[in-house]
Parts: structure tokens; sequence; C-alpha cells
């Protein structure tokens, strides 16, 4: 029996001279095809005896286990190395920037109205609106201010040309008209904040003649002004998640509240005034049918200009309504 | 209300320095809405008298000046032109510091200088001089400048809400403070003057309820040019009130100091008896003020024998003021009723310091007082006789008492202050009371007008007790499940679709131009404000493109070139009822479908993005419908319906409005009724077939004009039941196609849920669709 042993060597050198498969499926064919080198050994076995074969046999298949290794390596090398060059062929510069979509964004006295609104949300309360061309009775008379009452000369009110209407209608000089729509249309108990658009004739570097405000009102047997405070104060101090903020109260005057108080707020070691507010004034309540010696409550205002200047470290009133898609987007959040 | 520190300290001096006095009148209620020092920080600043003045050897404008500054004299070198010997002045020693000027020995051109001789804008008590500042001969040469000119004093000024009336004087601020802090107080002597003189006037009240008292006394031999003292000429411009002549400032000092308007008449200028009654129609009168009015019939007047001759305690009139000829005056002090007074002042256009005070009430207790006081005055500094006061009064408020229960002002306060304490605190504001059982009964005194009810004296209580002081204490409430029914969306929730889909949010005002009302809606008749703030602002919009067009058009001038705004407002039109709001989401397109980049081919938006944008707002389908609008271009403009119900626009914005804002490119709108947006529909289940759809695509040659919408409508209508969708998914123009006619491509699914739909069923349907588009749109397969 010839010595196979150098078919391994040759094996090995013919399969690395392949490059691909098919390359290689025809160089195998050399040793273990039907006609391969050691198949014909394999065949070659039947001529031995029966005491040679053995030994004969397990040395063919020693070498052909051989060489079926070198084949199976040979192949695993050239595959991996087609993988590695498809790889690096589909490799893409990952840094290069995104493929982009319009960024969309609220405006930023959105924010702050929906954020006044969840925080309200969390204890009760409902949100509420109402016209924003009013008549002169709800906007003033159902609110205790009558007819030449000079608080009348605190709102510079902006009146509407109702043409033979006799009824004078006005844009609406604060949400607290809100309170009255909606006290004549529920019951006690009531809490709910109006957030809207308020309109005074007035309009310099501070002051804008389109605004916004969110009113709130709690209406229920027990409800005091030191509750007031406590709603005010709570929501300050998570609106603007400061909890050493304090908040102030001053004796004020609002026809529509009695006691009625401005709030300050503590800002960089001074105050700022942050709204007005109040106990609802009995008269306010006669008006809507509400028994005041059973049930009373509270009131409030707040601008949400204000509100968003602080909260965003805005420093002009004026950017909220230019529209400057430059100040806008940068409250996409 | 302006006032000066010292006059307020000269009637209650309490313990506390400027800004703790702010402080605790901004507490108290009255607040403090500005306080400036009279003059700045400085001291070392003397009265001083030029003796000598000689010119500066090498300077031609500079003197060089001997000034005595007490025992010593100075040299002192000078540039104001006005220092000349035998003037006073302020003399600034060396060592003093002005304000921004530090004053040292120094030599001027050579020359050595001992100080600075001051100008009132040097010593910071004027914004301009001319020249150094020249005192009155008789300062006392050495006296320390700031005690002279009584510079050690601050200007308060008050933003009184309109219920304090009371403390629209002196008197009344030092009240307060007398309440708030428990210091003594010094009212002004009040002495009822000696009568010099027999001559009187007689009054008559034809209007009692709204003139219940009426004071008046004719004073003679008064010198009207006499010449008012500087103490007096200082609080009056520190309580923000200019010297006119000596009669006129002492009336406005005693309706500073008491808050009562006082009015003088010449008395010679005065014809006969004088009334007080309302106007007869269409009298007029010549007022101080240089303007005439014409009088309505609810106008107060006093009136002599000719006609009126003062605007009730609103102005007075030309033809009776006093002048420097004066030499007898009839000098009122009346109270007219705030009731008639509300808006008088307002309606003419006329606010003055008397009807801001009448309108909210005048303490009527003091009436007699202020004329008293105002006489003295006279007499003290124009000379002259009193003649006996004409009293004329009638029925004077009432002040009802006003009960106070304990246990309801704690429950409203939330607070615990003992009986004790607010019996305490309303007798330190001056109200009178008797309390049993728990209940007080209180009067105000009559400078109070604003104490009618419980809450008044639990505000008063509060305001006294401190604000402070009260807790701040969570409700305790009992509390239920607030749910929003399921089949509505909130307004965040469309906003954050916008938003989603890349829009920017923006908030445009109400009123707008009434050129964008005309022409992007065809409204001719807005909503129109009687006071708009400019002219470009003066109507309420019908519809929000006008203010999203004016928002891009901000934004291309500043070198944007793409945007994608949105808004959520009203708008508002005119209906059957009134006023009709309507909540209504608008959106604008413009420029290139996505940011500038590398990884997309620029496209420009066009009307199917904003149409996709509109679809993703609804729950429901929406129907496209062919409409017209003014804004928009004839052939690329949609109605929007949900069901029946026409809820918003789409298009293009009309190429001559594209011109006109100056678009370089297309602009696409919509704007819809949010309400229709926000209604969906709680799911409800349907089996789910367990038999296949059948799908056939049909492929249309129509004429150009013929709507794909109208297509599928006409089929859908037909009601098949196994017909469960016609959904187009091609559109072609080109070869194969005649020109003017385009094939649009159909998917329909068919179904059935109870079996396996065989191909007769099918072919029959596909049949009745071709039939249907065949006869209604001369359409043929391709």
């Amino acid at each position: 029996m010839a010595d196979l042993n150098h078919l391994i060597a040759e094996a090995a050198q013919d399969f690395a001279a392949c490059h691909d498969v098919p390359a290689l499926e025809n160089a195998k064919a050399k040793y273990l095809g039907k006609s391969g080198a050691l198949t014909d050994a394999l065949k070659g076995l039947g001529k031995l005896t029966a005491e040679e074969r053995p030994a004969a046999g397990a040395a063919i298949n020693v070498v052909k286990q051989a060489v079926e290794q070198a084949l199976n390596d040979r192949r695993d090398s050239i595959l991996a190395a087609a993988q590695a060059k498809q790889l690096a062929s589909e490799t893409i510069d990952v840094t290069l920037p995104a493929r982009a979509q319009s960024a969309g964004g609220l405006h930023p006295v959105t924010l702050t109205l929906r954020r006044v609104e969840e925080l309200f949300h969390s204890i009760g309360f409902s949100v509420a609106d109402g016209p924003e061309i009013e008549t002169d009775f709800y906007n003033f008379t159902a609110l205790n201010i009558p007819d030449n009452h000079p608080a009348r000369a605190m709102h510079d009110t902006f009146y509407i040309d109702s043409g033979n209407d006799s009824m004078e209608h006005v844009l609406r000089t604060h949400t607290s008209p809100v309170q009255v729509h909606y006290m004549e249309n529920n019951t006690p108990p009531l809490k709910i904040i109006a957030p809207g658009r308020v309109y005074r004739v007035d309009s310099d570097a501070t002051h804008s003649p389109m605004f916004h405000q969110v009113e709130g009102l709690w209406v229920d047997e027990q409800i005091s002004f030191a509750n007031l405070k406590g709603v005010v104060q709570d929501f300050l101090q998570k609106f603007f998640e400061r909890d050493d903020l304090t908040v102030r109260f001053r004796p004020s005057f609002f026809p529509f509240t009695e006691p009625s108080a401005e709030m300050d707020m503590s800002w960089n070691g001074g105050w700022l005034e942050i709204g007005g507010c109040g106990m609802v004034h009995p008269e306010v309540l006669k008006h809507v049918n509400i028994d005041s010696e059973k049930y009373r409550g509270f009131a409030f205002g707040l601008g949400v200009e204000r509100l968003a200047m602080l909260r965003y470290g805005v420093n002009d009133l004026r950017h909220f309504f230019n529209n400057d898609l430059r100040f806008l987007q940068q409250f996409i959040k | 209300m302006q006032f000066s520190e010292q006059w307020l300290r000269s009637m209650v001096n309490p313990s506390l320095d400027t800004a703790q006095l702010g402080h605790a009148l901004t507490m108290a209620g009255l607040e403090v809405e500005e306080l400036t020092p009279v003059a700045p920080a400085f001291s070392h600043v003397v009265v001083a008298e030029i003796l000598e003045a000689a010119k500066h050897p090498d300077a031609d404008r500079l003197q060089v000046c001997k000034v005595k500054v007490g025992e010593e004299v100075l040299q002192i070198v000078c540039g104001a032109s006005n220092a000349r010997v035998g003037i006073k002045i302020p003399c600034a020693l060396v060592g003093a510091e002005l304000p921004g000027i530090q004053i040292k020995q120094a030599k001027v051109r050579g020359v050595e200088s001992f100080g600075m001789l001051c100008s009132a804008k040097e010593l910071g008590i004027a914004t301009e001089a001319n020249g150094i500042l020249e005192l009155p001969a008789d300062a006392t040469v050495g006296q320390d400048i700031r005690e002279y000119l009584d510079l050690n004093d601050s200007t308060y000024i008050l933003k009184l809400t309109p219920n304090r009336a009371d403390c629209l004087s002196i008197l009344g601020i030092a009240r307060d403070v007398v309440a708030m802090t428990g210091a003594p107080i010094t009212t002004p002597e009040i002495a009822t003057a000696a009568i010099g003189s027999n001559l009187t006037k007689a009054v008559t009240l034809s209007a009692a309820e709204a003139c219940p008292a009426y004071y008046g006394r004719v004073i003679t031999g008064v010198n009207a040019q006499a010449k008012t003292p500087d103490w007096m000429v200082r609080r009056l411009e520190r309580s923000g009130i200019r010297s006119i002549s000596a009669l006129v400032d002492i009336t406005n000092y005693v309706l500073l100091e008491l808050g009562q308007p006082m009015h003088a008449f010449d008395h010679a200028l005065l014809q006969g008896d004088v009334v007080v009654r309302f106007a007869n129609a269409s009298e007029k009168l010549a007022l101080l003020n240089d303007t005439e009015v014409i009088l309505k019939a609810d106008d107060l007047v006093i009136a002599d024998g000719n006609g009126p001759v003062a605007l009730a305690g609103v102005m007075g009139g030309k033809p009776t003021s006093v002048t420097d000829a004066t030499q007898a005056i009839f000098l009122e002090s009346a109270f007219f009723t705030p009731d008639v007074m509300a808006g008088k002042a307002r309606r003419l256009g006329l606010s003055t310091d008397s009807s801001y005070r009448f309108e909210r009430g005048v303490d009527f207790g003091n009436t007699l007082n202020a004329l008293e006081r105002a006489t003295a005055l006279v007499l003290e500094i124009c000379g002259g006789q009193a003649g006996a006061v004409t009293a004329v009064t009638a029925q004077l408020p009432v002040r009802k008492q006003v009960a106070l229960r304990h246990a309801y002002l704690l429950s409203i306060l939330g607070i615990d202050v003992s009986l004790a304490q607010v019996g305490q605190l309303l007798t330190q504001l001056g109200f009178v009371y008797t309390e049993a059982n728990g209940v007080f009964n209180v009067s105000a005194p009559s400078f109070r007008f604003d104490i009618a009810r419980e809450e008044d004296l639990i505000e008063e209580v509060a305001r006294l007790h401190g604000y402070e002081h009260i807790p701040a204490l969570t409700p305790v409430a009992s509390q239920g499940m607030l749910v929003a029914p399921e089949a509505t969306r909130s307004k965040h929730w469309l906003r954050d679709v916008m938003v989603n889909n890349g829009y920017q949010e923006v908030v445009t005002y109400s009123f707008v131009d009434a050129s964008w009302e005309r022409d992007l809606y065809g409204n001719s008749q807005p909503i129109a404000l009687k006071n708009p703030i400019a002219s470009n602002l003066s109507v309420m919009r019908s519809g929000l493109w006008g203010g999203l067009l004016d928002a891009l058009d901000y934004n291309l001038k500043r070198q944007q070139t793409r945007a994608m705004l949105f808004e959520l407002g009203a708008r508002y039109e005119k209906g059957a009822q009134g006023f009709v709001e309507t909540l209504t989401l608008s959106g604008l397109v413009y420029g290139s479908v996505q940011p500038e980049q590398w990884a997309a081919e620029a496209r420009a938006f066009d009307f199917y993005d904003a149409k996709a944008h509109v679809e993703a707002l609804f729950a429901q389908p929406v129907r496209f419908a062919v409409e017209q609008h003014p804004a928009l271009h004839p052939g690329q403009s949609a109605r929007i319906y949900l069901g029946d119900k026409a809820v918003g626009w789409l298009g293009k914005l009309h190429p001559q409005w594209q011109q006109q804002y100056g678009l370089t490119s297309a602009c696409y709108l919509f704007e819809l009724d949010a309400d229709a947006a926000l209604a969906t529909q709680v799911p409800a289940y349907s089996e789910v077939s367990k038999f296949l759809p059948v799908r056939r695509d049909l492929a249309m040659v129509v004429e150009q004009s013929v709507s794909a919408q109208a297509m599928i409508d006409a089929v859908m209508n037909e009601n098949i039941s196994q017909l469960k969708q016609v959904k187009l998914f091609d559109v072609y123009h080109g070869k194969g196609v005649p020109e003017n006619k385009k094939s649009l491509a159909f998917l329909v699914l068919m179904q059935d849920t109870c079996k396996t739909m065989v191909d007769e069923e099918v072919d029959t349907i596909v049949a009745r669709i071709l039939n249907n588009w065949s006869s209604k749109f001369a359409a043929s397969l391709r």
C-alpha cells in the first residue's frame, strides 16, 4: 500500500490556491471526488487481505479526515473573507446627519397653560371656558362692578361696535366672567380653572393688548382665605419646582372678591406681582343664586405670560406675540 | 396719591424708617408704587454768600470768588456765569461727596480752590440747571443746605385702590398709620376764624341729595399776589402739585392735607346768590382749563345769578376764577355725593384731583373744618377779613350699623383671633361698635365709604391683623374622580398631532387688519372695535389665516425659507343670536417638505401634504369637496366635510394673495372647526370575517375634470353589502392615455362575512361598478 500522507500537504496547497467556493469544490474532487486519490485508495482496500485491510483502512481514513479538515478550514476562511469584504463594502458614515424631519413645537404660553392645567387637575380642578366677546353685564356688572364704578377705570376696555344692538359688548378684560357663567350653570361644590385670552387697551414694552390669564375658582362649604393661600402657594412651589419659594399676600381691592389680595412671589431677593385673588364676593354669589351663608369660595387670577417669563427666563413680553421661529423653537422639548 | 414723607410725619411719626414705613403701608393695602428721596445722599454743603468775585487771571470763563461759609471765608474758583457778589448759594466744602463728585482742595488753572459752588443739578435735586442755585437773601450763611432746603425727605407714590378714598389725604394716610402702628396722631389745629367782615353770601341747595352739605364764606381784603411760603410750595411740589398762586395753593394744600376739595371764586365776579343745582340742558360753562363744556341735565353745577360758575366738584369756571387782581374771595367747601359724581368727569374727559376724590367719597364730617383750615391759611398768608360762614345742609349719608359675626369672620379667614382682639382691631381703625353674643355691631366713621357689609369689616380686620399672619392651609375636601368622556379628545391632543406632524404653534392677535378680512374671507362687515389700539388691529378675525400669513411674512424676512405653522384659537362671527366664537385650528405650510438636507431630495409642499395633515386630525373619515374660497386658488380649493357638516377648508393660497404677501412660492392653508376633530367614538368591536377578501384592480380612463372622490362616492352609495372598499392607488397621464384624459387605478375589495365569494358574485359586483362609472363619468376600462 503506497504511502498517502503526502496527499495531506498537496491538498492543503491546492486548497490554499482556491479563492472562492466553486474553485475549492473543484479542487476537492482531486482528492475526495468519485475518482479522487483517496476514493481510489479506499476502493483499493478490496484487493487487500482481511488481515491487511483494517490497518490500511485506518491509515486512509486518517489522511481523509485530515484532507476534509483542510477543506473545511479553507471553506470557512473563504466564506469569512467574503463576508468581511461584503461588510466592508456596506460601511457607511454613521456620523452623517439623520434624515431630517420638521421639528414641531408648542408655544410657550401653551406649555405654561398645560402645566397649570395639569397641576390643578391633580387636585380635582376642571377646565372651563367662556366667550371672549362678553357683554358688559358679565364682564362687569355680574362681578359687582356697576356702571360708573371707579374700578371700571382700572380696566382699559376694548368696546365692540355692536351696531344697533342695545347690549354693550366688550372684549373681556379678565377671565373672571367665566366664573359667573360657570356658577350659573353648575351647583357647588365647584372647582374650576379658566384659562384664556384677555384684552386691555394698552401696548408698550411691558403690556400687550392681548394676553392670557388663568382664573381659578373653588366654592364649597368650608373654604377659607387660609385655603386660598395654601392652594396658591402649593401651586407656585410646584409650578416653579422650588420648595423655598414664598408667596406674599397683600391687601388689595377687586369688586368681585372680599377680602381681596395681590399675590407677590419671592424672586431673586425681591417680590414679583403674580396675580390677584380673594374670597368670592357675596354679591357675585347672589347674582348666580348661590347661598352665600352656606357656601363661600375663593377665586384667583394669574398672568400666564408672567408665569412663562419667569419659568423660562424670557425677558420681553413682546416675544410671545412676534411668532419669531428662532424664539418659538427654543421651546421644543 | 403722591405725598411728602415729612408732611406725613408731621401728623404721625412711627418709629419706622423710610423703607419700613413704605413696607408697612404696602402690607396694609396702601401699595407703595414708588419711593424716592427728595435729594440724593450728600453732606458738607452749606449756605454761603459770595463776598468778592474777580476774573481768573488765566481763564476767561472762570471767576475767583471769596465766599463766606460761616465764620470762615474761602477762596473758590467758579465757572458759573451767574456767580456774582451778594448772592447766597449752596457751597460744597472740601470733603463733601456729591452724586458723582468728590470735593477736594484743588488748583484750578493755577489758582487754589477750597470747595465748589453748586447748581441744583449738582445737588441732585433737579435734572437741569442754569448756573449755580441762587437762594433767598434771608438764607442763613453756614446753615447745612439739607436743613435749609428741607432735603431730608422722600416722596411716596401710593397706588390706591378705588375703595380707599379715605387715604387720598395726608390725614387719611396718617389715620391708617395710626391704626397699623399705634403711634399718636397730631392733626392740624382747626380754629374758628374770628369774623372781621359782615359780608356773606346766600346759598340755596336746590339739589340737596346731590349736595347735602355746602359751606361758604367771603373773605375780603386779600392780597392775591402774596407769595406762597416756601414750606407750602415744597410740600405741594413733593406731593406732585405745582405752585400757582397763594390762593390756589392754599385750596390745593387743604385738599392734600384733609382730603377736602375746595374752590375759591372771585367774590366780585359772582352775581347775586349762589345756587347748587342741576344744569339746564345745553347750558354752557367756560372752565378753568380754557375749554367750554355743554352741560347735560344730570350735571351738577354751582350757579350764580348769571348761570353756572363751576362744574360742582370737578372744576371751577374761568370767568369767576381768582386772579392777581382779586380782592375778595368766596371760598367753597362742600360735600357732593359719589353717586352723583360717578362717571361725570370721565364723560367730559376731565379727571381732576377734586372729581377723583368726590367720585370715591369725601369725608362729610370734615367739610366745615376744611373751610376753617383754609380760612386760617388765607388770613395768615394773604391777609384779609373773614365773613361769617354760610352753612346749608340737608340729609347727610347715614352710616348704617354693620353686623360682624366673630365665628363667621374666623371661618372665612381661617384664623384664630379672639373676640377681644377683633374688638381691639376695630377700635384701632376708628370704628365704633357694640358687641353681644359674639356679634359686633359696627358703625363706620364718616371718612369710610367702603364699609357697607360684613365682608367689608372682615377685610378690615384681616388687613390690620396682617395677611402675612393668616396661615397657608391646604383645603380638606371630599374628592371624586374627574373623568372626561372617552368619546372626546382634548385640545392638547389636537396640538400634539400638529406638533408631531412638524408644525410650530403660534399665537396671533384676535384683532386684525380689516383688509385681511376683506381679502381672505370676503368679509366686508367684520366685527369692529370701537376703540382699536391701531388701525391694523381694528376688527375681530373671522378666520386665522391672516395671522398665520403675517407670522410667515415675519419669519421669511428673517431668513427662514420654510415654515409649518398652526394656531388653535377662536374666530369671531356675527350670528343670528349675537356673536359666535368658534374654536378653530388653522395650519399653513410653505417651502420644502423637509428641512434642507443631504438625505432627501428637496420637494416643495403640495396640496396632498397638507391634506394628509388634515386627515390625521380626524377620528372619522372626512370628505373633501370641490368648492371655492376667496383666499384659495380656484383649482386647488376643497371644503372639508364630516358627514354632511362642513367643518373647514383646505387649499392653496390664491396666487393673487401670494403675490400681494410677497411670497415667492406656493403656500397651503387649512382651517377647521376644532370641535369636529375633537369628537371621536368609543371603539365598538365587530366580527372579524373568517373569509378572505377578494381584490380586483380597475384602471379607468376618464376626463381630467372627473373627481376621484366622486367616483368612489358613486359606487359606495350603491350600498353593495359585499363591497368593502374602493381605493385609488394610481393616477396616470401620458402614453396610452388620450390627451385631456387621465387613468385612475382603483383597488376594489369585496368580502362576504359568511362564505367565500365565488367568481360570479365578484364579476357581478365589478360589472355594477363599471356600469355606474361608465354612465355617470363616461369612464372606460383602460
